[in-house]
């Protein structure tokens, strides 16, 4: 056992530190997802990319610095550490990108991972179906081969696409086989939404914002080469996205540190001290980031003495998805009465962003695969109880 | 960075592991509660044999002389077994507290035997109530205010306590400190006691690790078998979701567990606030479990001839002792918001 980090790492935190402070945003930018704020975030995610901080786990040629995973883990905790905006990039190159580095061509990697790091592509996820949430198999959008023109014709909807009403292009799966079953007949495709027969309808989230979308596909052309992994073995393609998401990369102990130590800095300005339970609940959250933290390294352990992430990133999800719900449920009890102002409001304590927080905490027990379907993943494929 | 642990100390850990599994099964256990100290008939000696006693003694006396992360790796396996034996007290807490204080007629008298098993050592630090195992004990350290002292079993009265867990044999220890029996005082005094409190922390952070995991293990292979409405109930939704979540609060304390183990091997500055964590997180954790596994158990484990409730009151007992978990998180607040720590809080 050895927690230290080598003189290597240590470097990579002083370099990230230095570029983070002089660089990061005094005034916070409105959100992202916000059509204002977007075009705001794009700014910034260019100037990330233009100093190789945008993916720096990357290969050079795409962009990136080829830092071990450990290395991201210090960036990741140095980001959020200086306040970092929200990456609304974080879709395509967590999500996207790891799925593109495993199945993709090299055609592909080459076309799409630049522009992705450079953010002059955004990309939105399309998993999600009217009729299809927690049962993601069940999804009903087709592909149907169009022989001629060497490529496939996508129809249907995909809704809860993040940010879509913003975003360049799309990553889904689509049934290309419409007499195979649920999990089979699909096909991973990347879909251009600024083309011909497609409509892109933001929707509101809770707190307001058009952090949302539907997208509608009515007879859309996507060519061979937009095909992600082998036709009709999406679903396997999609996992590796999923399990990569929940695993280690969409969140990243960092920002719950942070946060965490957000609100140790609010109880201290703000907590009702004679409160005995308050203290308590704030201290149980700021264990939970560090606990969290140590899981991940534990993890990144693991997958650096060859091992994988399986469905134990379904225990890493669940985890901080209800810990980051509890840790700003403790930053409202701490403002009482103060809690409901918001966006800004004269009085607000920290210009509202608690709840606002609260308010997106609230989707992570939700989005990237329920917490209810996670703890049946983990109770099936990490315990072993039986299926049916 | 490495956060695993290395393959000696994984060696060490399989040869505890394999040793219980057969010196001390279930049923061994069981007969534990019902025997006269509360213990595995020679198990004591083969763990001596084996190095496990006196992991923790210095090599000059008959020890192993290894740190924190073997005392965890351990005790975790000791927790899986359910070991009625004094193992915290002795391997985690008294050998390195008297190695540490260096008086050298005790240790010269105590330190090689004990290490070895022919002695044994019984300790009350801080604000525990009671001692366990001290009638089967030669010595005695005990601490008042900021005086230790080392007590030959005669010097002392025992009123023995019953234990929920039948295997913990407490008692009240009643004495009267002498000169004679004083080995450390002052600052000195305090900083290896507390020192010790954290490793006795540490350890029974470790078996309650190894507790609950044993009860996750015994609880999916029951649900696995047990059938009702014609399939086994751990096919059930609400039987998955009960197994799920403990696992979940077990594999999040594992690593800070851990990680504690690795500061106090390393005398990091933050070690206190380490194990403090590792406490709270292991007994909220085996808390969990147990009531997760009984419940998912059902009827059949609320029976005292199933094996359950054995790891299921060690659990209750050691969450509680050696802090339990909103002591040892007042303790982390302390460190987070600059209050001072008194040890009293240890109960």
């Amino acid at each position: 056992m050895d927690l230290t980090f080598s003189d290597r790492e240590e470097a990579f935190r002083v370099e990230a530190r230095a570029w983070l402070e002089a660089n990061v945003p005094r005034e916070s930018i409105p959100s992202g997802d916000t059509a204002e704020g977007f075009a705001l975030h794009k700014r910034w995610e260019k100037k990330l990319f233009e100093a190789r901080w945008s993916a720096v786990s990357w290969p050079k040629k795409y962009g990136g610095r080829e830092a071990s995973l450990l290395e991201w883990l210090i960036f990741e905790e140095e980001y959020y550490r200086a306040g970092g905006p929200q990456r609304i990039a974080q879709n395509g190159i967590f999500l996207l990108a790891p799925t593109l580095f495993e199945f993709g061509t090299e055609e592909q990697k080459d076309r799409i991972l630049l522009r992705m790091a450079s953010a002059d592509d955004l990309w939105a996820q399309g998993w999600s179906e009217p009729n299809a949430g927690s049962d993601l198999a069940g999804i009903k959008s087709v592909a149907v081969r169009d022989e001629s023109r060497g490529g496939w014709r996508l129809s249907g909807q995909k809704t809860w696409c993040t940010r879509g009403a913003f975003c360049d292009w799309m990553f889904g799966l689509f049934r290309s086989d419409t007499s195979a079953e649920r999990h089979r007949g699909l096909t991973y495709f990347l879909v251009p939404l600024r083309t011909k027969g497609v409509t892109v309808r933001s929707v509101d989230r809770l707190d307001g914002d058009a952090g949302f979308a539907e997208v509608f596909l009515d007879d859309v052309f996507v060519p061979d080469r937009d095909v992600l992994g082998r036709v009709h073995d999406g679903w396997n393609v999609a996992m590796a996205t999923a399990s990569s998401e929940r695993g280690l990369s969409l969140r990243s102990p960092g920002r719950f540190q942070a946060t965490a130590k957000r609100l140790v800095d609010l109880y201290t300005r703000y907590g009702d001290g004679s409160d005995p339970s308050l203290r308590d609940a704030v201290v149980r959250a700021w264990m939970d980031a560090e606990a969290y933290a140590l899981y991940t390294l534990q993890t990144v352990s693991r997958v650096s003495g060859g091992g994988t992430i399986g469905a134990e990133a379904s225990l890493n999800k669940i985890f901080w998805s209800e810990m980051d719900v509890r840790m700003h449920e403790t930053a409202l009890r701490v403002l009482g009465a103060h809690a409901e102002l918001v966006d800004g409001a004269p009085d607000a304590i920290d210009g509202g962003a608690w709840m606002k927080g609260f308010e997106f905490a609230l989707a992570g027990p939700i989005y990237a695969g329920t917490n209810e379907i996670q703890k049946n993943v983990v109770a099936e494929r990490v315990l072993g109880l039986p299926r049916k | 960075m490495r956060f695993a642990f290395t393959e000696e100390q994984q060696m060490l850990k399989d040869s505890v592991r394999a040793l219980l599994a057969r010196e001390c099964a279930p049923t061994a256990v069981r007969a534990a509660w019902s025997n006269a100290d509360g213990r595995v008939p020679g198990l004591w000696a083969k763990l001596a044999a084996l190095g496990v006693v006196g992991v923790t003694a210095p090599e000059t006396h008959g020890g192993l002389g290894l740190g924190a992360i073997e005392l965890v790796a351990i005790a975790e396996e000791a927790g899986r077994a359910a070991l009625p034996e004094p193992l915290i007290e002795t391997t985690a807490v008294a050998l390195p507290l008297l190695a540490e204080i260096r008086d050298p007629e005790t240790n010269a008298r105590w330190l090689a035997a004990i290490a070895s098993g022919s002695a044994g050592v019984s300790v009350r630090l801080g604000g525990a109530p009671h001692a366990a195992y001290a009638h089967a004990a030669d010595l005695l350290l005990l601490q008042r205010d900021d005086e230790l002292h080392a007590v030959g079993r005669d010097a002392v009265t025992l009123e023995a306590q019953r234990s929920v867990d039948g295997t913990r044999r407490l008692s009240r220890v009643t004495w009267t400190p002498e000169k004679a029996t004083c080995i450390a005082r002052g600052a000195t005094a305090r900083q290896a006691v507390a020192e010790a409190i954290d490793r006795g922390s540490l350890a029974a952070s470790a078996e309650l690790l190894g507790l609950a995991q044993r009860m996750i293990d015994m609880t999916v292979d029951y649900t696995k078998i047990r059938e009702q409405f014609g399939k086994p109930i751990g096919s059930f939704q609400a039987v998955k979701h009960h197994m799920a979540e403990a696992l979940s609060a077990l594999e999040i304390a594992r690593p800070v567990v851990y990680r504690a183990a690795w500061s106090v091997a390393t005398s990091a500055p933050d070690r206190a606030t380490h194990v403090s964590m590792g406490k709270a997180f292991a007994s909220d954790a085996a808390l969990v479990v147990a009531k997760k596994a009984l419940q998912c158990h059902g009827a059949i484990g609320y029976s005292f001839e199933h094996d359950l409730h054995l790891w299921m009151k060690r659990a209750w007992a050691l969450a509680a002792a050696w802090g339990d978990a909103a002591s040892h998180r007042a303790r982390v607040g302390a460190a987070l918001f600059g209050a001072q720590f008194s040890m009293a809080s240890t109960r």
